[in-house]
């Protein structure tokens, strides 16, 4: 017994050693164009049909490709259609496919691929699944076939009525038709093909070296899971990870030498979202008045050291294209104002209301401390009550049973995803926010395929969120990542992806 | 009989204890379905992943499909994963016996000498050192301990990088030297509460007539404390360390938090934000198994020594 106790101690104490000097041995292995990318979400699926989390789809963009996908400024590129064209009245989208297409398991990629793929998304398939993520927008199509055209495989997607904002939809990732085991062992088309998955460790992707585009310069990527910023943040101090894309400001002003800093804007629209149905935000006036209270400069200040877009609707700033940049001017910091239009809504002392905020969301939770703090100075108290985030989706997002919440909205590439939450009656609308105006305003815009004419609706749209006060949109947060000295390329695009087949490392 | 009596009571506390866990998750707000759909679902999605997991039907219905997949020996498949849930406790468990092994023999360890030590020379400065020193490690509870000892061993003097850890099935030495630290975290309070009551039972012991004897015999203090007094004291310490055990396996999930071990623990409160039923419910059954056969087992020991 002592004997064995002894050489128990010996071997504690060996492993213990053993752990000191164990770091000098895995940074060299780094190098030659492998790279770790520090991601604080588990992976929700592996196929990319049923993904949900930002988070998940972020990493999967690397081993999947739609028809066409997305370039840094937000334009459309084709991807495994080398050409696409949309007919005029919007109802017909034809697009040409790549002949030199492979899948990761070396399966060509054919025409049947590509409508099984589009027919799962779209929930057409004669036995659905239900976990596949169905894509509302696809809804309007009414036929998906396969044709010739100069001797190249060719898909035409029929619409039921006219549409010219489907063609964001279709960087929905093409998977090959006829493999089940896409959960455990994804094949795509992508630059990247997937090695290997552990729950709540990470994903190992390594290059596709029969990719018909432009070959990717690093090797290996492993994508390595923390449980929380801070724990990544150990990490990449300790020179474990090279990449981190979620550095809040206070870890960005304590990172060492060995890392760069490269700053983007989120994708997001972050707001302070009121239930509009329910006392007191039912009244315009204390809507407005909350609107007021808050200074968004300084949420900028405390949460993304001045980085960052102020906005002040429902579309976020990113997307040039569509956003109302003036309605970022309807509500000024003004806490007097605030004070008069809630002494005229008959709250001259202010009340008291709560504020369900999904407690995985630290950047959520420090923004409302910080409106908290702001809310108190005319006199309204908001309690900050602490949800978990399936508890969010069941209260606040599906049963609308909720004051107010704060969180961000993200969208695809299309200016009536992101401003369907606002439509009145509609599920989605978690704030019951009720507008005759913006419901027209929005449907015409959907309707219609004259470009200006589509932008001018959407910017009324926004227009009527921001003079009813539908909520308080607060930013577009900005996005620092921290990147290792001597690795380049990383690149931020329109949507939440990680790009690894831009990044290479510098000789 | 009353072995027999005794297993049917332990086996009616573990149905008891999986039955509660089963009815306070259908008490909770969302579910399996609505947490994977997330927010772009149409109502009629979530309804129709509902009806395929089966969520639809009574609670009593679903608990009796799991127990009796239990018996079968089949604990079901992770919603959240979508693999086997024996698959994701092949990837944890071991993660997490290597760290409740390592605290244990840990414990053990630092626990017997400074024992006997501060029993052979009670009153000393050493003795009343160490008892201050054990209130101070008692008074920390373990996930504090483990923040300290990251900072401290990990960012300040470099012996290891915390949050870094890799699983046994990559490399089972670079795992231990990992899990050495969690293991102290977890170990540390529980060894000052051995030390303590190794060191009161030895001296109850010491207080006994037969100590004179053997003085008077020619023993010299050492001797009497090793051949006499630790074999009386050693029943009560194993009941004690018995006890201590069901603990590390509590203090193990916490730990595994603070460390970002790939435990069970881990995957319990993912699991859990998750609403991974078939999978809390699988952990929870482990634990309460472990816990409940390990104070059978005790009691079964205590009756022994009594009669």
């Amino acid at each position: 017994m002592k004997r064995f106790l002894f050489t128990v101690l010996l071997l504690t104490v060996a492993a213990a050693a053993l752990s000191g000097c164990k770091k000098g041995g895995t940074k060299d292995g780094k190098n030659g164009g492998e790279v770790v990318v520090g991601i604080t979400q588990d992976l929700d699926s592996l196929d990319p049909h049923k993904a949900v989390a930002a988070g998940t789809k972020e990493v999967l963009y690397n081993l999947f490709e739609g028809l066409v996908k997305s370039d840094p400024s937000g334009n459309l590129v084709p991807a495994v259609a080398e050409s696409y064209r949309i007919s005029e009245d919007g109802k017909t989208y034809t697009f040409v496919l790549r002949s030199d297409v492979t899948f990761h398991n070396g399966k060509k990629l054919t025409a049947e691929d590509v409508i099984y793929s589009l027919k799962r998304v779209a929930g057409k398939l004669e036995t659905s699944d239900p976990e596949v993520q169905v894509l509302a927008a696809f809804s309007v199509i009414s036929d998906i076939t396969s044709a010739k055209e100069n001797d190249k495989d060719t898909i035409v997607v029929t619409l039921q009525e006219g549409n010219t904002e489907l063609i964001g939809y279709f960087t929905a990732s093409i998977v090959p038709c006829d493999y089940t085991e896409q959960k455990t062992k994804p094949v795509g088309t992508g630059p990247f093909k997937f090695v290997s998955y552990t729950p709540m460790s990470g994903l190992v992707m390594e290059r596709n070296d029969s990719y018909y585009g432009k070959a990717p310069s690093l090797k290996k990527v492993t994508f390595s899971i923390s449980e929380s910023t801070d724990a990544a943040f150990l990490k990449l101090q300790a020179g474990e990870i090279d990449i981190f894309p979620y550095l809040t400001a206070d870890q960005a002003a304590q990172l060492k030498d060995k890392y760069y800093i490269e700053v983007g804007e989120m994708s997001l629209v972050q707001g302070l979202f009121l239930n509009n149905k329910v006392k007191p935000f039912d009244q315009k006036e204390v809507r407005q008045a909350v609107n007021y209270a808050i200074d968004k400069d300084e949420i900028l200040a405390i949460l993304n050291e001045g980085k960052g877009k102020k906005i002040g609707s429902g579309v976020y700033a990113g997307f040039t294209a569509y956003y109302n940049e003036n309605c970022v001017n309807t509500y000024s910091y003004d806490p007097e104002k605030a004070k008069q239009l809630l002494k005229e809504a008959g709250y001259p002392d202010g009340f008291t209301f709560t504020c369900a905020v999904p407690s995985n969301y630290t950047y959520h939770v420090q923004t409302a401390e910080v409106i908290a703090s702001q809310l108190k100075k005319v006199g309204i108290t908001m309690e900050i009550q602490l949800i978990e985030w399936a508890s969010w989706l069941s209260d606040v997002y599906h049963d609308h049973n909720h004051q107010s919440t704060i969180i961000g909205l993200d969208s695809q590439l299309a200016p009536s995803d992101i401003l369907k939450y606002y439509i009145s009656g509609s599920k989605k609308n978690f704030i019951n926010y009720e507008s005759e105006e913006f419901d027209r305003a929005y449907n015409d815009a959907l309707a219609t395929t004259d470009p200006a004419q589509k932008k001018a609706l959407y910017l009324k749209a926004q227009q009527c969120l921001a003079d009813d006060a539908a909520s308080v949109f607060l930013q577009s947060p900005s996005l620092m990542v921290a990147v290792r000295k001597g690795l380049t390329g990383y690149t931020f695009y329109p949507v939440y992806v990680q790009d690894m087949s831009a990044i290479s490392e510098q000789k | 009989m009353r072995a027999v009596k005794k297993i049917v009571s332990m086996f009616a506390a573990v149905v008891a204890l999986s039955f509660i866990t089963f009815l306070a998750f259908s008490v909770l707000p969302g579910d399996a379905a609505e947490a994977k759909l997330g927010t772009n679902a149409t109502p009629e999605q979530i309804e129709a992943l509902r009806e395929e997991m089966g969520l639809n039907d009574n609670v009593l219905v679903r608990y009796g499909r799991w127990i009796g997949g239990v018996c079968t020996g089949d604990l079901g498949k992770s919603e959240r994963y979508g693999r086997p849930v024996s698959e994701l406790f092949s990837v944890t468990l071991p993660n997490t016996l290597i760290l409740a092994g390592m605290a244990f023999v840990i414990i053990v360890v630092l626990s017997f000498p400074f024992g006997l030590l501060y029993a052979r020379y009670p009153g000393s400065i050493g003795d009343r050192a160490g008892v201050f020193v054990n209130q101070t490690f008692m008074a920390i509870p373990a996930f504090f301990m483990g923040i300290l000892i990251s900072v401290i061993l990990g960012l300040g003097l470099n012996l290891f990088v915390p949050g870094a850890f890799v699983s046994y099935d990559e490399d089972l030495s670079r795992c231990a030297a990992y899990l050495f630290f969690p293991a102290l975290a977890v170990a540390l309070p529980k060894v000052s509460m051995t030390i303590r009551f190794l060191r009161s039972a030895l001296l109850t012991e010491k207080r006994k007539e037969y100590v004179r004897t053997a003085r008077s015999k020619g023993l010299g203090e050492w001797e009497i404390l090793r051949k006499h007094l630790l074999p009386n004291a050693l029943a009560a310490t194993v009941t004690f360390l018995g006890v201590v055990v069901s603990e590390i396996v509590a203090g193990s999930i916490v730990i595994e938090q603070v460390f970002g071990v790939n435990g069970l623990g881990r995957l319990l409160v993912n699991s859990v934000a998750n609403r991974d039923y078939n999978v809390v419910q699988a952990i929870v059954l482990y634990i309460g198994i472990v816990v409940i056969v390990l104070n059978g087992v005790i009691e079964a020991f205590i009756q022994k020594e009594e009669e």
